[in-house]
């Protein structure tokens, strides 16, 4: 025999290109998102500090739960109101 | 009106009739003969028999797989591109028959008046299966995009080395595997089943079959995976959350119902172990199908710190039988009647062993069971966990002879379960972990470990022997996390199977 057919098991999607979102502008407001894992707070209090050392405006946020991605609604908001976002991600 | 044989090479009824039907051909009966065999035996077979032409080549059997006769040589009338007739074997005198029909003559003097024939070809399993395949392709059944292995590749290996595996080794999905498992469901091979994160991955009948035919699932399989896959699907399990964790957790599969035995599930002894085909390999295909469709990969989107060994696939069947202390867990949850099969998924950890030897009384028993579910996770973590409780018949027993219901052992257990603040607040006992003081004003006060008694999940099944339960603790729960989803198999199924 001079080859075996098989089926694709995966859902063959091509893979979803996510380009850097542009660069360089000048960074005046940061969202920190709160996952919501235990002591994520004490981290982001901590980042708010230095940053508002810095003069950076910081706009706290937070995820209902961490089990569950972002809601859409929370991803845009952020994204139109802040120039960046660090994310306390786990305990 | 013209006539159509079918032949092939190593058919010694062929080989009899072949030369009456050339010599009707060589004298201008509207004949055409053809082979079901390759070019190289149709001529031996020529050369064999004496024949002066050699019959044309039925390419692809496609002709044979059009007219599908079971034995051969087959001698078919048409009028006009509409079969009237046919023969298959040798019958001589309805052969002759046919000759006239079609205005022809068959000097059928030397043959005998009736000798059976031989399988077609399309009779070889094999071959059936092919065709079956081919079909399915040409009506848009199967529409996945082909794997080409080469013919010396290992397939196994092959897929492995692409990535499309758990580990372990998987059985390759050939077009011919695929259609054969589609047989087990009425629905269409397109439908879609669950789109499934974390990548959005449209998991159809088809894809879903195909994974099944990895983990290495029989036919009668399918409609559980189905009904699993649907069940995890649903937003409220919170599947992206789960396979993305670092919490130990994998879906869990509690399969209830009479489909349990069609698919040659088995609840009984060992129940949640080895040795069942169609216990492991449920579980596995839910977990091969969120892997390959989903695309959630181990080490790359899944980020559990341990994993568990359940996590290649954790299915089980409850025991439904006359000892059983209550209904099923899926007819319970969902409302499916007895006599329907419900897969009930929950996000849960590998399964741990309870043991109570001498309890005699429900309420000694729920007591000491509930002392084995406060340990889930932590036995400080509190409200934020669900847990199963998988009854082994010896226990299961004390409350069916003592006529409690689930609800009430649910009930018990939840009760049984509370544990005064102090005894798990931060700090207590030289241990960190615990409850934030802030919210404990009085040491006393019982704290619940479920937020509700539903919250903890109660199933049945094992072997006869052993004083025996199993925890299964759950990931982060309810509106926070994931809900248990209960789907029913019969939406999967084949009219007529059910």
């Amino acid at each position: 025999m001079d080859f075996i057919d098989l089926l694709d098991p995966t859902a063959e999607r091509d893979p979803v290109g996510r380009p850097l979102a542009p660069r360089g502008g000048e960074i005046r407001r940061i969202a920190l998102l709160d996952i919501h894992k235990p002591r994520g707070d004490v981290f982001l209090d901590e980042l708010e500090l230095l940053l508002q050392a810095e003069g950076i405006d910081v706009a706290r946020t937070a995820k209902p739960t961490f089990t569950k991605p972002a809601p859409a609604d929370l991803r845009r908001e952020i994204a139109e109101s802040c120039d960046a976002v660090i994310e306390a991600l786990a305990d | 009106m013209e006539l159509v044989a079918l032949v092939k090479h190593d058919c010694p009824t062929c080989d009899q009739l072949l030369p009456a039907l050339t010599a009707a051909a060589q004298r201008g009966a509207p004949v055409r003969i053809l082979s079901q065999s390759g070019e190289r035996e149709t001529s031996e077979q020529a050369a064999r028999v004496g024949l002066t032409m050699i019959p044309e080549l039925d390419v692809d059997l496609a002709l044979s797989e059009r007219l599908d006769p079971d034995a051969v040589p087959a001698v078919v009338l048409f009028d006009g591109g509409a079969e009237t007739d046919r023969v298959e074997g040798l019958q001589r005198d309805r052969l002759i028959e046919l000759f006239e029909a079609a205005g022809a003559t068959l000097d059928a003097g030397d043959l005998p008046a009736m000798r059976p024939g031989c399988a077609s070809v399309t009779r070889d399993p094999a071959v059936a299966a092919a065709i079956a395949a081919r079909r399915a392709r040409a009506e848009g059944r199967i529409r996945s995009r082909i794997l080409r292995i080469g013919g010396l590749e290992d397939p196994v290996e092959a897929l492995y080395d692409r990535g499309l595996t758990d580990g372990l080794p998987v059985v390759p999905p050939t077009p011919e595997r695929v259609v054969a498992m589609l047989e087990h469901s009425a629905r269409d091979p397109q439908d879609v089943v669950a789109v499934l994160p974390p990548y959005g991955g449209i998991a159809t009948i088809e894809k879903v079959a195909v994974n099944a035919v990895m983990a290495g699932c029989a036919g009668p399989e399918l409609p559980i995976v189905l009904a699993a896959v649907e069940a995890v699907g649903r937003e409220d399990f919170a599947l992206h959350g789960l396979l993305a964790t670092t919490h130990p957790a994998g879906p869990v599969l509690v399969v209830s119902g009479p489909y349990v035995e069609q698919a040659g599930m088995r609840a009984e002894v060992n129940a949640l172990g080895q040795g069942c085909r169609a216990t492991l390999c449920t579980g596995r295909a839910l977990q091969l199908t969120v892997r390959n469709v989903g695309g959630g990969r181990p080490g790359v989107e899944d980020r559990a710190t341990h994993g568990s060994p359940a996590k290649v696939g954790f299915s089980f069947a409850e025991r439904l039988d006359a000892g059983a202390p209550f209904g099923g867990l899926a007819q319970d949850r969902a409302g499916l009647a007895a006599e329907e099969t419900g897969v009930t998924a929950f996000a849960g950890e590998a399964p741990r062993l309870v043991a109570d030897q001498l309890a005699r009384d429900p309420e000694s028993l729920a007591a000491s069971l509930a002392e084995g579910l406060e340990q889930v996770s932590s036995i400080r973590f509190r409200l934020a966990f669900d847990a199963m409780l998988v009854l082994g018949p010896e226990h299961g027993r004390v409350f069916r002879e003592a006529g409690w219901s689930r609800a009430q052992l649910q009930l018990a257990l939840h009760q049984a379960s509370h544990r005064p603040a102090g005894e798990i607040v931060r700090g207590a006992g030289g241990i960190a972990e615990g409850l934030d003081p802030a919210w404990v004003t009085d040491p006393a006060f019982p704290v619940a470990k479920f937020a509700s008694p539903d919250r903890i999940l109660i199933a049945y099944a094992g072997g006869d022997a052993g004083l025996f339960s199993m925890v299964i603790g759950g990931w982060v729960s309810g509106e926070i996390g994931s809900a248990p989803q209960t789907a029913r198999v019969e939406d999967w199924l084949r009219p007529g199977r059910s």
